[in-house]
């Protein structure tokens, strides 16, 4: 067991864990930021994707003491003052989902992309980025539409 | 304004046909939408892991748990001992489907005992710990080695008509085959997962990601030694069904009681995916044999096709599977003469069950090969030979099991989607490109659908709702149709809203459970919203009357001077808010609760006669793909697809369209990409997404073309004379299929190649090789 010192959605949090706990295990069932998903347990469907310092990871790839330090952003923490994001907003918009169990993550990779490649994405880019998310329901073709707009809000913003 | 002009003539719907967003979507976007798993669980709740059968048949000699009932954190281990009442998941309760087996293994990875520890963790992890001596026999693992046995679930059955041998033989020209139409993994992103909390008396409430929680309450029930009405099961949406969590889900809900009735504890269970993808069924995989009879044009004169489906251990939901893929080997095609064998094989692998189609999308897949072989053989486009055989007025509109089929509109749709996707001009197109392209090879196609609608289990077809009117006049709805994504909650919403004029907000959705409207069917079959928002909207009419009476007397205007809309009400020339009457209406003693119920009608299955019309109606529905593989590696991509989908007049044209998309993309991967492989000891190979692929979003082509068939709506009265939209589009599918044997066929004009489903690329390989192209 050791302590660490994080900030989640902005706040301070300090939590015991076990050496082997897995940050999505630490934001799920300590936290309760249920909003991040667990689909496959094994890094390959991007229903877990947070913000660690910034940058889209699995967070079932890696271990909560990795993220000792580190600032945290899950989708609770993406909407500001009740406001959504344009990227939520844009994933709403264009019925960017149907179960919306993959949805959380295809958020949270999508500012990432942004951040990384700028706004003006075009449809091959996006369906490239979008490698290590999986949705069974949609198909993509409102979820890559969504993340062009959601992407142009942005920038606008 | 003159209100009593408003009264005249009805409006046009103002909620209904319209593009709503999915109910829950605000929610999905900032993660407040709550799974099972997301539930806030009660202190002191154990989690359960499954151990299991390490060989696919024979019987466990000793099992020894010490070392797991030792581990970190296990309270407890559930056995078949523990059970109380009958050690059976099975849908039908016809004891072949033990919830944990006592001691035969019929597959690898069946149920063997189950960990009950603190956390997911430690219950994983000493799961691993059992030691199980066994006595292994033979497994039978795929269809052939259960045809060589003749080990069946159930007995073989027939559509017959005429004497399709003496047609075939008769016919100009005659050929046939066999080939394989691979299964498919669900792959629902939310695995499997329940949550189970003691109640007084030994009630039982559990929370289960389910398509059918009747089944689960019955289940439950039955395995407890409990009467129904003391297990309540309660779902509010799933990550994903897809005919997955249509009988599957039970085990686990059943397994979290147990561990409740064993321990007085609160009980979850989770599945780990590679165990959910070891341990759940899938869709069906078969093997066709067949032989068809044709004039010189292609002229369909007899068919006599045998399907073997791979079952599974169990019998599950395979008599309605695969009796489906039966009704659909006909894709849309009129077999003058034809005998339709399917036989369900049991193996000793995992139980095989619903997925999206139930056994139709087979079906149709062999329709489809066939035309093709036909067509390559007689050298006509492909086509011509499908427009040549689509159902058409008297005496062309007997389906195999003797149905007319009186709402045809393949023709067209079909050419409809010929001249909007450009078929002919492409196809001119691509054989240019093929002549002066060695390597590179494109294919097209376009393929009709033509899917039944209804239960084929006649009983199933039937719902119930319940909807209350609140003093304020706000309203709650509830019905037994579950969620799982495809956006039956908003569509039943619209359709209450509009019945009472109110915007879509002012009706609370809430979550499917047992205590609320009970003995549901499952929601499968596509029939959620044609049976629900029926139900629904019943139950509206039912406290509307009350209205109207209320109305009558208390201010003498009969039931045609008054509307329900725009958040009002007008009675004659007057208008109130609806919180307002239903407040009056309160104070009045008028009941503003009412249940509703629906059956459908005309629909009638004889299975012993195999005569009747088991379907209400039937949705259509056509694509055109086109593809480039590349014949030194086999690799594929789509290049174009056109979509053109009958689903009648829309409820929700937005909703109605993702579900083409997605239906059509999950088609598209069960035929491509996704390959189940079990080893020669019955162990899965692909029980991970690193190894079974699901199309990501590079996988689908960026031109892809989705329009609804603009009609009058369904010929059949449905709700607002929409379709039903949730499997169909699936086979859309098939149009990629043919597309890449088209493309392989380009190689070698006439020599039909085996190509297998899915047309993986070393399935392309294969079928090239077959050919012989390219040899001296
Ligand atoms: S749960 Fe982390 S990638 Fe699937
Ligand atoms: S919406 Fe269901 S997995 Fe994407």
């Amino acid at each position: 067991m050791s302590t660490i010192a994080l900030k989640v959605n902005g706040k301070d949090v300090s939590a015991e864990v076990e050496d082997r706990t897995l940050l999505v295990e630490l934001l799920r069932e300590e936290l309760k930021l249920t909003g991040t998903h667990i689909g496959c347990d094994t890094s390959q469907c991007g229903a877990c994707v947070v913000h660690v310092d910034g940058v889209a990871m699995k967070s079932c790839t890696m271990f909560a003491i990795q993220a000792d330090g580190a600032e945290i952003r899950t989708i609770e923490g993406v909407a500001q003052q009740g406001a959504l994001h344009p990227m939520q907003a844009a994933f709403a918009e264009h019925h960017g989902l149907q179960c919306g169990f993959c949805t959380p993550g295809m958020i949270m990779t999508a500012i990432d992309m942004v951040r990384r490649l700028g706004s003006d994405l075009d449809e091959a880019t996006i369906r490239h980025e979008l490698e290590g998310n999986i949705c069974r329901c949609t198909g993509y073709q409102n979820i890559v539409k969504a993340i062009q707009a959601g992407a142009r809000a942005m920038a606008s913003q | 304004m003159d209100l009593g002009d408003i009264v005249k003539g009805s409006p046009p719907p103002a909620v209904v046909h319209k593009p709503k967003p999915h109910d829950s979507a605000a929610k999905h976007m900032t993660g407040e939408a709550v799974y099972v798993d997301d539930i806030r669980t009660p202190a002191g709740t154990l989690h359960a892991a499954p151990g299991y059968a390490p060989i696919a048949a024979g019987r466990v000699t000793k099992l020894d748990l010490d070392a797991v009932r030792k581990a970190p954190g296990v309270v407890d281990v559930l056995t078949a001992d523990d059970i109380p009442g009958a050690n059976d998941a099975s849908p039908k309760g016809i004891g072949d489907e033990p919830v944990i087996t006592p001691e035969r293994i019929m597959f690898y990875g069946q149920v063997l005992f189950v960990v009950l520890a603190e956390t997911r963790d430690q219950a994983r992890r000493a799961a691993r710990l059992a030691r199980a001596a066994t006595a292994p026999g033979m497994p039978m693992i795929d269809v052939d080695d259960a045809v060589v046995a003749d080990s069946t679930v159930l007995p073989d059955y027939t559509f017959e008509r005429g004497t399709p041998e003496d047609e075939i033989a008769s016919a100009p020209r005659q050929l046939g085959g066999e080939f394989r139409i691979g299964g498919q993994e669900h792959f629902y992103l939310e695995g499997q997962v329940a949550l189970a909390v003691p109640g007084e008396d030994g009630d039982m409430y559990v929370y289960s990601s389910t398509q059918h929680p009747s089944e689960v309450q019955h289940v439950v029930a039955h395995v407890l030694g409990l009467d129904s009405n003391a297990v309540t099961v309660e779902v509010r949406r799933m990550g994903g069904g897809f005919g997955g969590k249509e009988s599957q889900a039970t085990q686990w809900a059943v397994i979290a009681a147990l561990g409740v009735r064993k321990t007085g504890r609160p009980c979850k269970i989770r599945l780990d995916r590679d165990d959910d993808m070891m341990m759940t069924g899938k869709r069906h995989d078969f093997r066709v044999d067949y032989k068809v009879g044709f004039s010189r044009e292609g002229g369909i004169r007899g068919v006599d096709v045998t399907f073997a489906a791979r079952c599974g251990y169990s019998e599950d939901l395979s008599l309605g599977v695969v009796d489906r893929t039966m009704f659909h080997a006909d894709s849309g095609y009129f077999y003058p003469t034809v005998r339709i064998l399917a036989r369900r094989m049991r193996t000793n692998t995992v139980s095989n069950t619903a997925f999206r189609g139930f056994g139709g999308p087979q079906g149709k897949l062999f329709a489809e090969r066939m035309i093709d072989h036909i067509a390559y053989s007689v050298g006509r486009d492909p086509l011509d030979v499908r427009k040549a055989n689509l159902y058409g007025g008297a005496g062309r509109d007997r389906t195999p099991y003797n149905m007319r089929v009186e709402d045809n509109i393949l023709p067209e749709i079909v050419n409809e989607l010929e001249r909007t996707s450009d078929y002919r001009d492409r196809r001119r197109a691509l054989a240019e490109f093929n002549a002066s392209s060695p390597v590179l090879k494109k294919g097209i196609a376009l393929t009709p659908v033509k899917f039944g609608i209804s239960f084929t289990l006649m009983h199933l077809n039937q719902a119930g709702a319940l909807v209350h009117v609140y003093r304020d006049g706000s309203i709650s709805l509830n019905h037994g149709g579950t969620e799982m994504g495809q956006g039956l909650f908003v569509k039943v919403a619209q359709v209450v809203a509009e019945e009472f004029g109110q915007e879509l907000d002012r009706v609370k959705i809430t979550a499917t459970a047992t205590d609320k409207v009970p003995n549901t069917g499952p929601t499968a079959a596509s029939a959620g919203t044609d049976l629900n928002a029926q139900a629904a909207m019943a139950a509206c009419r039912a406290i509307k009357e009350r209205l109207f009476d209320f109305i009558e007397q208390e201010w003498g205007v009969g039931r045609d001077s008054v509307q329900f809309r725009e958040g009002k009400v007008i009675i004659g020339n007057r208008a109130m808010d609806f919180g307002e009457l239903a407040e009056l209406a309160y104070r009045n003693r008028v009941s503003l609760s009412s249940t509703g119920f629906y059956k459908t009608p005309k629909i009638t299955w004889d299975r012993e006669k195999a005569t009747g019309q088991p379907f209400f109606y039937f949705a259509y529905g056509a694509a055109c793909s086109e593809v480039t593989i590349d014949t030194m590696t086999g690799e594929m991509r789509v290049n174009r697809v056109d979509i053109l989908h009958d689903v009648g007049k829309s409820l929700n044209p937005a909703i109605d369209i993702g579900q083409i998309e997605g239906g059509f993309v999950q088609g598209m991967g069960w035929l491509t990409t996704e390959e189940l492989v079990w080893d020669s000891a019955g162990r899965l190979m692909t029980h991970a997404p690193s190894t079974y692929k699901i199309p990501t979003a590079s996988d689908v082509p960026e031109d892809f073309r989705v329009a609804l068939y603009e009609s009058g709506g369904n010929r059949a009265d449905t709700i607002y004379r929409s379709k039903a939209v949730g499997e169909p589009p699936l086979m859309l599918a098939t149009s990629v299929f043919s597309a890449i044997l088209d493309a392989i066929i380009s190689l070698k004009p006439a020599v039909m190649p085996r190509l297998d489903a899915p047309a993986t690329p070393e399935a392309i390989m294969r079928a090239i090789r077959a050919t012989g192209a390219g040899d001296p």
